[in-house]
């Protein structure tokens, strides 16, 4: 074996550091999915009838769908009887205030490195937090609310403003959408709600944190984000599981509207446990996203930094429906050891003069195989569209795989689209450039990684930006090829 | 300072250097001439470390420590610097932060604290003027982009922030115009004192015109066959290499 494989047998053998479990009472649905568990759901909701035939409806349509075979990732078939739909940490059902959170789960956010506490309003973040499906504490509600906005879990949504929820669920992700969105439309348990009034810039960062804790337990939450009329918010995401040997399914769904010259940057680190070097566990990681630009002059921005899961499908779209309307698509996604990826975006040009922007960079280790799949579509009203894309992906060792398929349908003469691709390998002349300037072969991997996702790095909330770098050294830690 | 004892080194089961012998000390500076392929890069590469060479004999101490039995790190922190042939370009690196990265790290090695970013910008800047260089090439990526002039002057750039106690230039007057090359010099020149050592690996003696060496080396099939002192460097260039092989062949 070479003096670099040894190196990167070595460092991706580093572990998952939020792969703990937390010891909370759960309060879970049997196994497996019939009409009944649907009906359990909705009524541990204590949901409306309509939100509940609403479920029944997708949860009808599922049944007649199959599961879609054409991404580039390979998996054991999932048997979806022998997954638990339901699952909620035991505790009140309101929460007034963060006192009232149980202590252990507390204690498991500050594992986590997210504190739900005062110090958060220092930081100008304002954390709705989803452990098992379940939104469990939300802060500064009050704060937001004194300008209107609304920052709540899925199902207070639901009670409590049930006309926009009616209004936009399902209007950008329709319930028929795909199968995993299908899925979702049936059993979602929470997940997070939005609300940006008329002319309201949002003062803090929205933030919602996601964790998979019970064993066996799929997760499936809904995030609905509505920016009305020269509103702006800047919305953030993160995600962890605890290690485990069976595969966790996680499909969830984030629909975003953005009205008149409204504008929408949604940021996520995805570090979902990705499985063992030897690819057991791990989460699949099917999610289905998309914003609308509703209104003319409207933006959209999705930046995303993807380093977990065993398995990644998830493509952050944007429908440019306004006149003068933008999207942007920033990601940089990670695969190590056994993981696949198989991400992108998907731009739909309706509007006059509407543009879009995709910066992917792919960075692949270990044995993994990592996808770019993009579409830029461009319908015939959409005069003077413009798109341009850059796919870039970044190579280590010998054993892994990039791949990028661009898929470009133009309607309209008019359009300008450009797409650029590059494939690159960390050099060993890189990395010895940096050992003779004192530099170790951990910190010159870390360093050069950085470099080549900065552009995408640097769309992050500041915050953010931090925990990602640190995010990207730990995942690589020295792969060198 | 430096002791290389019957160096013997390969490349792909090819040996190259086969027995060098060379004693540098604190305050000297030596030049390496040779024609091409008598091994002058590969004896750089392999005291500076990279591992495709498979050193097969003899021994190298640096400051009294085994030279060869550290990684190449390590060695930059125990202070040797090579300034490149070919510097490597990497895209989306500063040549402001990757300088941080490498003079933290030394300063850990050494015990000493981390220089914050005002000291260390005022550092930079005083070692700016030295070699002439731009401010704005520090904020681009390192090397990406850079004329080879540019590239070099990096290099002595990178060797007066680091402030190495050997250092060694790996043909670093090729590619240069006769400016860069005054600029070059006179920065090596600005940082020559009695505690460190420079080697000047090259094929021309023009470069020795702006820095005057103490001791002329001729490398010639992997080993050194003729020391001696500036005036050997004037003979090598009016006759050429042919001399000392031909030389080299009487002698054996």
């Amino acid at each position: 074996m070479s003096k670099d494989n040894l190196i990167l047998d070595k460092l991706t053998s580093s572990e998952y550091k939020y792969g703990f479990e937390t010891n909370i009472e759960n309060d879970s649905a049997p196994k497996g999915l019939n009409e009944d568990i649907v009906r359990l759901i909705s009524s541990k909701k204590d949901e409306p009838e309509w939100m509940l035939e609403w479920r029944l409806k997708a949860f009808k349509k599922w049944q007649s769908l199959t599961e879609p075979k054409w991404p580039n990732v390979k998996y054991p078939e999932i048997d979806y009887q022998n997954i638990i739909y339901y699952s909620a940490p035991k505790q009140q059902v309101s929460l007034d205030s963060l006192d009232d959170v149980d202590p252990e789960l507390r204690r498991t956010f500050e594992k986590l490195g997210i504190s739900l506490d005062e110090q958060k309003r220092l930081t100008g973040v304002a954390v709705d937090a989803i452990i098992d499906s379940v939104s469990v504490a939300t802060t500064f509600k009050d704060k937001l609310a004194e300008l209107g906005i609304i920052f709540c879990s899925f199902n207070e949504a639901v009670h409590n403003h049930p006309d926009l929820v009616r209004k936009y669920m399902g209007s950008v992700v329709p319930m028929n959408d795909n199968y995993f969105a299908t899925l979702n439309s049936a059993v979602f348990s929470d997940g997070s709600f939005c609300y940006i009034p008329k002319g309201v810039r949002c003062p803090m960062e929205l933030s919602t944190y996601f964790r998979i804790n019970a064993a066996n337990t799929g997760q499936f939450e809904r995030t609905l984000i509505i920016a009305e009329e020269g509103s702006y918010v800047s919305y953030l995401e993160g995600c962890t599981a605890p290690s485990r040997d069976e595969n966790q399914l996680h499909a969830a769904i984030v629909e975003i509207i953005a009205a008149k010259n409204a504008e929408i940057k949604y940021s996520t680190v995805q570090n979902w446990y990705p499985g063992n070097k030897e690819g057991v566990g791990g989460v699949y990681n099917f999610v289905t996203k998309r914003g609308l630009c509703e209104g003319n002059g409207s933006k959209i921005s999705w930046t995303q930094v993807e380093t977990g899961s065993a398995i990644t499908w998830k493509y952050p779209s944007c429908i440019l429906k306004g006149d003068n309307s933008i999207g942007e698509f920033y990601s940089v996604a990670v695969t190590n050891n056994m993981q696949q990826a198989d991400t992108g975006s998907k731009m739909i040009h309706i509007g006059k003069n509407t543009k879009s922007r995709i910066v992917s960079k792919g960075v692949s280790a270990g044995s993994s195989q990592n996808s770019y799949r993009g579409l830029v579509q461009v319908l015939p009203r959409a005069v003077n569209a413009r798109n341009f894309s850059q796919c870039d992906s970044l190579l280590m060792g010998d054993k892994c795989g990039a791949h990028t398929f661009p898929y470009i349908e133009t309607r309209n003469s008019t359009a300008h689209i450009e797409h650029e691709a590059t494939t690159s390998k960390i050099g060993e002349d890189q990395i010895f450039y940096c050992n003779q300037r004192g530099i170790d072969t951990e910190d010159a991997v870390a360093l050069i990684v950085n470099g080549y996702c900065k552009e995408v790095l640097n769309k992050l909330p500041m915050e953010f930006a931090v925990e990602a770098q640190k995010l990207l050294a730990l995942t690589l830690e020295g792969s060198v090829g | 300072m430096l002791i290389i004892d019957n160096l013997k080194a390969s490349i792909e089961e090819k040996q190259i250097l086969k027995g060098i012998n060379l004693q540098i000390k604190a305050g000297e500076v030596h030049a390496i001439m040779g024609p091409n392929g008598s091994g002058k890069s590969t004896l750089a590469s392999v005291l500076a470390g990279r591992d495709s060479y498979d050193v097969s004999d003899g021994s190298v101490s640096f400051l009294g420590k085994d030279l060869l039995d550290m990684t190449p790190e390590l060695r930059a922190r125990e202070g040797l610097f090579l300034a490149f042939q070919y510097p490597i370009e990497i895209p989306g690196v500063s040549s402001t932060n990757f300088l941080k990265a490498a003079v933290n790290k030394i300063r850990e090695h050494r015990g000493q604290d981390a220089m914050d970013a005002v000291t260390f910008l005022k550092l930079i800047k005083e070692k700016m003027k030295l070699v002439e260089i731009d401010q704005s090439l520090l904020s681009r990526s390192l090397n990406d982009g850079f004329s080879g002039g540019e590239k070099k002057r990096n290099e002595i750039f990178q060797m007066a922030v680091l402030e190495p106690r050997l250092a060694i230039l790996d043909e670093t007057d090729s590619g240069l115009d006769i400016d860069a090359l005054r600029i070059v010099a006179n920065g090596v020149n600005t940082l020559r004192n009695k505690d460190n050592a420079t080697v000047i690996v090259t094929h021309y003696q023009r470069l020795l015109d702006y820095i005057i060496p103490d001791f002329v080396h001729v490398l010639y099939d992997g080993k050194i066959v003729k020391s001696g002192t500036k005036e050997l460097a004037l003979e090598l260039e009016e006759k050429g290499y042919d001399w000392i092989r031909e030389d080299e062949q009487v002698t054996s």
